[in-house]
């Protein structure tokens, strides 16, 4: 079963959820860091790495001036502006390319081949029960959908799989959830936190996902959030309290179900509900 | 000179909504405000704008097979490299549109020439009054494309209304991460802002986006927001920022009733929580360097 764990606005506890969740399964699993703009999972996990990190890349176009008569037909085909003619020289953009391939297929003279160009790594680390899989996405690259492909490359067809998705509601968090058998919403009781919500709702409900919410840092802020998920007939999973602790063992790198004992019952629950609701 | 702000974190959730918002009221009347956090704007909660003009984002083209003249041969599907066409049965095809990315390649090769390319309406952009002045902010339709472009028209437009009005400063609201809506947002611009929290995941965050900053030779300065959850850790994140070649303009202090001013729409310099005062302090540093910064120049 894979489930995905989001949020639209970042910061409510994604990781949090995502770690906790993974640590109190019980049996093996797979955690895969998605956020591969800032992954933090590893935070959490002190393990072995196993192997070296795999090196992803993508392929962007080349152009060969031998054989290149500067028509212009790929730099009009390229919806991406990715290829420039200058002079009758091709100028390509690898930052800007989506690797479609098109202008390799609409060149005449064949003069287009595609070569990798690296965009980030995808690394494991085993600690107990948990494979954490996660992307890191090279500092100025663009584009970070092929990454978070990459790693859901090591989904398994059998066994439980979590996701910590990025935040906000664009490419690369719709790259993450898709294929997903269910979708944990965190957000938290504030402003920001039902706006942001609302957002994921409705990215959720157009990829026609099953999801429910898990409210954390409950007791902040005020009701509205509960209310919406009431008249939007939305489950709620779970509350986790504004509690500092949480907060602090947070900020150190600590799980709470490990320093604090006493919120091992509730991630279990929310667990068993997933897994009953996916 | 227009000189334009940008405040950033790296990881979500660390308070640059708060402290953005609470740089506009006390810019008032001197800035014109961005919210470049397209993909999840907040910053209208806090600022209530009056909508003056709004614009479509229509961005891209989206490939829409038309089932009369499909004969099924499946050629699309196997051309396009991101999955985003589906056989249905055997007998035809059908493009999942929050997968395609509007490339062209299916519609160039279709040999029944059965796929049509309309413009996408990806969002929108608005052009707004605030009690803090104009305010430039976008909705990025949801599971759309292109975030970066639409920020860039949203600094852009700041950057219009800035030189029409006389004003000298833009403060704008950045987005999370290191990747496309992030680079869209600090390229080019005079300075950013990084707040993080005194957290392992914050510190390795903002080590990520003071590297980005400094790939695309843009000053840096860091806040420590809700630092005292962790002081030991906030030293630790001042120290690796000064060691990446930030400066450290200030911290500001964990308060619950920065939440509250949110709820009554309130900036926080605009309550009287106790971190009013940090948030003063911050942005008075920032402009004690602007304005050295601005006479070295001249």
């Amino acid at each position: 079963m894979i489930i995905a764990v989001a949020s639209g606005k970042g910061g409510t506890g994604k990781t949090t959820v995502a770690a906790n969740l993974a640590r109190v399964c019980g049996a093996d699993i797979r955690l895969l860091d998605c956020d591969v703009e800032e992954p933090n999972a590893h935070v959490f996990f002190k393990g072995e790495p196993c192997g070296e990190p795999e090196i992803v890349t993508i392929f962007v176009p080349e152009v060969n001036a031998a054989v290149c008569d500067g028509c212009g037909e790929c730099s009009r085909f390229c919806m991406y502006k990715a290829l420039v003619v200058l002079n009758k020289r091709v100028l390509v953009f690898p930052e800007m390319c989506h690797r479609c391939g098109g202008c390799m297929r609409v060149c005449p003279k064949g003069a287009i081949s595609e070569v990798p160009s690296r965009i980030g790594v995808v690394e494991t680390l085993k600690t107990g029960l948990i494979t954490l899989i996660q992307g890191r996405l090279d500092v100025g690259v663009a584009m970070a959908p092929p990454l978070v492909r990459a790693v859901k490359a090591h989904i398994l067809k059998e066994g439980d799989v979590i996701m910590d998705a990025p935040p906000g509601t664009s490419c690369p968090v719709i790259a993450t959830l898709r294929e997903s058998d269910y979708v944990v919403l965190v957000t938290e009781p504030t402003p920001f936190g039902l706006n942001d919500l609302k957002l994921a709702v409705s990215m959720v409900r157009e990829l026609r996902l099953p999801f429910g919410v898990v409210i954390n840092r409950a007791g902040s802020g005020d009701d509205r959030v509960t209310a919406y998920c009431g008249e939007e007939w939305i489950s709620v999973l779970a509350q986790i309290p504004d509690d500092r602790r949480v907060a602090e063992a947070y900020s150190c790198g600590e799980l709470a179900v490990d320093v604090l004992p006493d919120y091992q019952p509730l991630f279990k629950s929310l667990w068993l509900k997933i897994r009953g609701l996916a | 000179m227009i000189q334009e702000l940008v405040i950033v974190s790296g990881k979500g959730g660390t308070g640059k909504t708060s402290i953005a918002a609470s740089f506009a009221v006390l810019a008032a009347g001197h800035a014109v405000v961005a919210d470049c956090d397209v993909d999840a704007a907040d910053l209208h909660l806090i600022l209530v704008p009056k909508i003056i003009e709004s614009v479509d984002f229509k961005c891209g083209h989206e490939a829409l097979i038309q089932r009369e003249k499909c004969t099924g041969c499946g050629l699309c599907a196997e051309l396009c490299r991101f999955d985003a066409v589906k056989r249905v049965f055997s007998t035809r095809c059908r493009v999942d549109p929050s997968a395609c990315e509007g490339c062209g390649v299916c519609v160039r090769f279709c040999p029944a020439g059965a796929i049509a390319f309309p413009e996408r309406l990806c969002g929108e952009w608005m052009v707004s009054e605030t009690r803090c002045g104009p305010m430039i902010h976008a909705c990025l339709g949801v599971a759309a494309e292109n975030s970066g472009k639409l920020v860039s028209i949203v600094r852009h437009e700041a950057r219009r209304i800035a030189d029409e009005k006389g004003l000298s400063l833009i403060i704008t609201d950045g987005p999370p991460g290191i990747g496309c809506p992030v680079i869209a947002s600090i390229s080019g611009a005079s300075q950013v802002l990084a707040v993080t929290e005194p957290t392992l995941s914050g510190m390795h965050d903002l080590e990520r986006v003071l590297k980005l900053a400094h790939f695309f030779v843009i000053p840096a300065c860091v806040c420590v927001n809700k630092w005292d959850i962790n002081p030991r850790m906030t030293e630790r994140i001042e120290k690796m920022a000064v060691e990446s070649g930030a400066r450290i303009v200030g911290r500001v202090r964990y308060d619950h009733e920065v939440t509250m001013a949110h709820i009554h729409e309130k900036t926080v310099v605009e309550t009287d929580a106790p971190s009013a005062e940090d948030i003063r302090k911050v942005w008075e540093k920032i402009r004690v360097n602007d304005d050295v910064m601005k006479r070295q120049n001249v």
